[in-house]
């Protein structure tokens, strides 16, 4: 198939996230990390599990397969058997991550969400971010406050922050010092343009090119998981 | 078995100037509006209000109650940020205690069961503890010798939660999918009070539902639409064009007064 779309490699960007997951509760935040999710379910990862966003459990049929209200969201972080795909008003180079506020805490410039669940998700379980936006504001040298627990910062036994998927590439932090790293630009990006738009240096070893989605992965995006191309609208080709 | 039936005027009078005061329901679903307004209308004031925000907190904002508010996040949902709420922390207007979801729930929980405290990893390396530092820090006993934070109980002075189906004497059922923490608000709170779309005689639907029983109520109000413009399902759906109405007049003075007229007339 042709003309793959910039949001189209995001949504199996974020469905590579949960390669071999097995049995995990998915958290995706926003649209293409849902849709990554419902691909992975789909292709490679039939057994992760998957909520409606409100207090149910569906299978791609969306037939009710379990029932999870937010508190026993809760448990299911602190037993550790979750993938949460979080967004972030800033990331920095060992991810921490910021959704709290810009400025001071005490009085801040812009006041964002609050803390929700990013503190207690980053300290249980595996965490990644999804950032729409790869820019230098959003990729920070310090993030103004701590949400997310980054590996600079990373306390007892379950922190595990995997990767995160911007609509310019692909990141991780798989380095000596638990920083940044560049795994893969998306097609049609350069190294130099990630740079350029992150405000602190990157590990650079080994940049492959992010995988295009299948055939079969693209019929699945477009005409069963995102018929109406809802993604264009969170990446613009 | 005692009637405990009042109005939302009566319930909300039982409330004094400065009290902590929990708020069931979570962002923009199943807020106890009815009740929101009614303090709205009083005239209490430096209230301290322990919540999973939504417009509640944005009203009261916007009224002047809240001196502190505690808190995981504010979000209306389909829209993610309450102008009012943006506008008191960005004008330094209210003191907060911002927390993670999983901490507020362990503090409800610990006041609940008369506990100083209860532990959770949540909150560690991240900044909650940096602008909390009252919060401390406390290092198991056994082997693994593992340092937690010990949440303190959130106690609350009043709860005031909105379900879909009480009786007179504050059994009260819920019929969403999600019982939200409106039961840990009861336990965690020395005065309760649930209003609800209907007061039955007799609850239909699995006992399940029941989530509040009567020693955790101490009035019950009965208020049709209650929950509006937030969602109150399967009774009603968010009120998704208030909401937007709500929000775009937050964000301008210009629109308030006219708006928050309309909404307590």
């Amino acid at each position: 198939m042709s003309d793959i779309t910039g949001a189209e490699i995001c949504v199996t960007a974020c469905a590579d996230l949960f390669a071999g997951a097995g049995e995990t509760l998915a958290s995706p935040m926003g649209l293409i990390p849902s849709l990554g999710a419902k691909l992975a379910r789909l292709t490679t990862e039939p057994d992760l599990l998957l909520s409606d966003g409100e207090a149910f459990l569906l299978t791609p049929e969306s037939t009710v397969e379990g029932w999870l209200p937010y508190r026993k969201v809760f448990d299911v972080v602190a037993h550790g058997r979750r993938h949460v795909v979080m967004g972030a008003n800033q990331v920095d180079r060992f991810g921490n991550q910021n959704i709290s506020a810009i400025g001071d805490h005490a009085r801040p410039t812009r006041q964002l969400l609050g803390f929700r669940g990013a503190p207690g998700n980053t300290i249980n379980h595996r965490t990644s971010y999804w950032v729409p936006r790869h820019s230098p504001r959003v990729l920070v040298e310090a993030v103004d406050v701590v949400s997310g627990v980054g590996y600079d910062r990373a306390v007892g036994p379950f922190h595990d922050v995997h990767r995160v998927v911007t609509n310019l590439a692909v990141l991780d932090f798989a380095t000596p010092d638990h920083s940044m790293r560049l795994v893969s630009t998306h097609p049609g990006v350069s190294v130099d343009e990630v740079r350029k738009q992150t405000s602190f240096p990157l590990h650079v070893d080994d940049v492959t090119e992010t995988r295009l989605p299948t055939d079969e992965e693209l019929k699945l995006i477009r005409t069963v998981l995102d018929p109406d191309a809802k993604r264009d609208r969170e990446v613009p080709s | 078995m005692r009637d405990k039936r009042m109005t939302a005027d009566e319930a909300v009078s039982e409330i004094k100037d400065g009290m902590t005061v929990g708020i069931g329901g979570w962002g923009s679903r199943r807020k106890p509006m009815a009740l929101v307004k009614a303090i709205l209308r009083s005239g209490l004031k430096d209230l301290t209000v322990v919540t999973y925000g939504g417009p509640d907190v944005g009203l009261l904002c916007a009224a002047g109650k809240v001196r502190k508010l505690v808190y995981g996040f504010v979000s209306l949902d389909t829209i993610p940020y309450d102008p009012w709420f943006k506008r008191a922390r960005e004008t330094g207007a209210i003191e907060v205690l911002e927390l993670d979801e999983g901490m507020l729930q362990t503090g409800l929980r610990a006041a609940g069961h008369r506990l100083p405290f209860l532990p959770i990893r949540a909150g560690l390396g991240s900044d909650v503890l940096k602008y909390a530092p009252q919060i401390k820090t406390v290092r198991s006993p056994y082997d693994d010798g593992e340092e937690l934070v010990a949440m303190p109980a959130l106690k609350l002075d009043v709860a005031l939660v909105h379900l879909n189906r009480a009786d007179r004497h504050g059994n009260a059922q819920y019929l969403g999918p999600d019982p939200y923490f409106d039961d840990l608000f009861c336990l965690a709170a020395d005065r309760r009070y649930v209003s609800c779309e209907q007061i039955v005689e007799t609850f239909d639907g699995p006992p399940q539902t029941l989530l509040l029983n009567r020693m955790m109520v101490d009035g019950v109000v009965e208020a049709p639409g209650g929950a509006g413009f937030t969602s109150c399902v399967p009774d009603y759906p968010r009120d998704e064009a208030l909401q937007r109405e709500y929000a775009e007049a937050a964000a301008d003075l210009e629109k308030w007064a006219d708006f928050e007229k309309r909404l307590l007339a």
